[in-house]
């Protein structure tokens, strides 16, 4: 009979409580170890937890960077993001010119009872205006009292930590690129082109005759 | 003794019954919590939770005291009495410092077994009362459970007591030699399973098996009486420490000089409640038939056997 066979007829050896103790002796050592090292209790109110950085605790508003654009309360799933705007005419910067528009933010308000964390409304946002902010502590006796307007959401804008440190062989993030170049040099009034040639043209190449 | 010795002696064993229940229960909360990885209490009384069981006590006086209809009035509402007082008595007869005890008579062996016994009636009669199928199951567990382990019980202190030559607690704590560690060792082992059984303590709690019985013949009681079943049980604890530590570790036999007795002997005890609370949280519960088959194919035999070897060492001299 070979080795394969005769395992499904015997019974595997009880391993149980094995190890040098009986099982009585090792359950008394196992909670007298286990009472020898600290306890996993996390002292919550007393003690702040350390959350992962990226925790999606509330949601913050940069009401600065706010267009109304409405493009988050359009993303948003269920609809909990409530945006009121009015339209501001500026004067023209200089007589003669036109005047411009602008959005003016009236009310910013999420309702957090509705909210499902998804996050779309962060990465929709095409002018960073919204934020995870890992804060959590913001339970209401009444659920209608978690509805949530710009003032209150802009004070959560505090604790949003700062965005993570890139790679190191990362590229340049894109602002800092664009900060970087070079400004563009005004160009003189005569001889410019002669100063740099076009770019659709190829440079002459010069070649030492070999004879 | 003068009257005023009398009320002494009285306040100071109800002052003991108040105070060392507590602190083996608070022991237990700290001590079993740590073994769980946990911290337990850390909030009442403000130091890592020291006046958590004072917080229950005044949390058990607020409620409600209900009486089921169907119940055996007077029966129901006696039981918690009848489980509590017998410790009082046990307590005030154990001593603890050298020729001291609350009640000092000659015969304190046998009473205190006597007294732990009718404790345990207090359960009974709370099971039977309570007109309701878990109570009265439990009740009847209690019952067969105290029957086959009050024998082991008994020939253990018997042992001893034939050891000492005496059945004055007192005069067996002053017999006690260091030798007795290992020649009464058999029956110490025996009178500490027999007496976490007779406390129906984990792994003992077969009675009060939660998971099948809600509470046992607890089940119905609220509030105060509720909170006496409890102060009975670690009341109980300390007792059956208390003992233990006088019988068979010696009392106030110690380093410390014979002034200090008293807090040896505690010191003792407190160590013996200790491994009670350690084996209820690292033991699972008895089944019922383990249960007899540990109380009258082990515990007997081997208390017999101690019997035996008692009786010929005192034959021989030893």
């Amino acid at each position: 009979m070979s080795e394969k066979h005769r395992g499904r007829h015997e019974q595997p050896k009880d391993t149980r409580g094995s190890g040098g103790l009986p099982g009585v002796l090792k359950g008394l050592a196992t909670t007298a170890r286990t009472a020898m090292r600290p306890a996993h209790t996390a002292e919550y109110p007393d003690v702040a937890p350390s959350l992962p950085p990226r925790s999606r605790g509330v949601i913050a508003l940069l009401e600065e960077n706010c267009t109304s654009c409405m493009l988050c309360a359009r993303e948003c799933p269920d609809w909990c993001i409530h945006i009121d705007s009015h339209k501001e005419t500026v004067p023209a910067p200089t007589p003669g010119g036109r005047e411009r528009q602008r959005n003016v933010l009236d009310r910013f308000a999420i309702d957090f009872s509705l909210c499902m964390y998804c996050g779309i409304c962060i990465e929709v946002c095409p002018f960073d205006a919204l934020f995870w902010s890992p804060q959590f502590e913001y339970a209401e006796t009444d659920i209608r009292d978690l509805l949530h307007e710009k003032e209150r959401l802009g004070e959560w804008m505090a604790t949003v930590p700062p965005p993570p440190a890139l790679d190191d062989k990362a590229a340049e993030p894109a602002e800092v690129a664009a900060a970087n170049r070079p400004a563009r040099t005004p160009r003189a009034p005569g001889g410019a082109a002669a100063a740099r040639p076009p770019r659709t043209v190829r440079p002459k190449v010069v070649r030492e005759d070999p004879t | 003794m003068t009257l005023l010795e009398a009320a002494l002696r009285a306040v100071a064993a109800l002052a003991a019954f108040l105070v060392l229940p507590l602190l083996v229960g608070q022991a237990e909360h700290k001590v079993m919590a740590h073994m769980q990885g946990r911290l337990g209490p850390m909030y009442a009384g403000g130091f890592h939770g020291w006046a958590q069981l004072v917080a229950d006590g005044v949390k058990f006086l607020q409620k409600e005291d209900v009486t089921p209809a169907a119940a055996d009035r007077w029966v129901f509402r006696l039981a918690p009495a009848v489980a509590l007082v017998p410790y009082l008595l046990a307590l005030a007869l154990v001593p603890v410092h050298p020729g001291l005890a609350a009640v000092d008579v000659p015969g304190s062996v046998l009473l205190v077994l006597a007294a732990t016994s009718v404790g345990a009636l207090g359960t009974l009669m709370a099971g039977w009362s309570s007109a309701n199928k878990y109570s009265l199951i439990g009740g009847l567990r209690a019952a067969a459970q105290l029957v086959s382990y009050e024998l082991p019980l008994v020939l253990a202190v018997a042992s001893v007591a034939l050891a000492g030559g005496s059945l004055s607690l007192v005069a067996l704590a002053d017999a006690w030699s260091p030798w007795w560690l290992l020649w009464q060792l058999p029956g110490a082992v025996v009178f500490l399973v027999a007496g976490a059984a007779e406390l129906q303590r984990p792994p003992f709690d077969m009675p009060v098996a939660d998971a099948e019985l809600v509470m046992g013949a607890w089940t119905e009681y609220t509030g105060l009486r509720f909170a006496f079943f409890l102060l009975a049980e670690y009341a109980g604890i300390v007792v059956v420490s208390l003992l233990f530590a006088v019988l068979w570790l010696g009392g106030w036999h110690g380093p410390v000089p014979d002034a200090l007795g008293w807090l040896w002997t505690l010191l003792k005890g407190l160590a013996v409640a200790l491994v009670v609370v350690w084996v209820r949280v690292a033991w699972p519960r008895l089944r019922e038939d383990q249960l007899q088959r540990l109380a009258w194919l082990w515990l007997v035999p081997l208390a017999l056997a101690q019997l035996v070897l008692t009786g010929t060492g005192v034959v021989l001299g030893w």
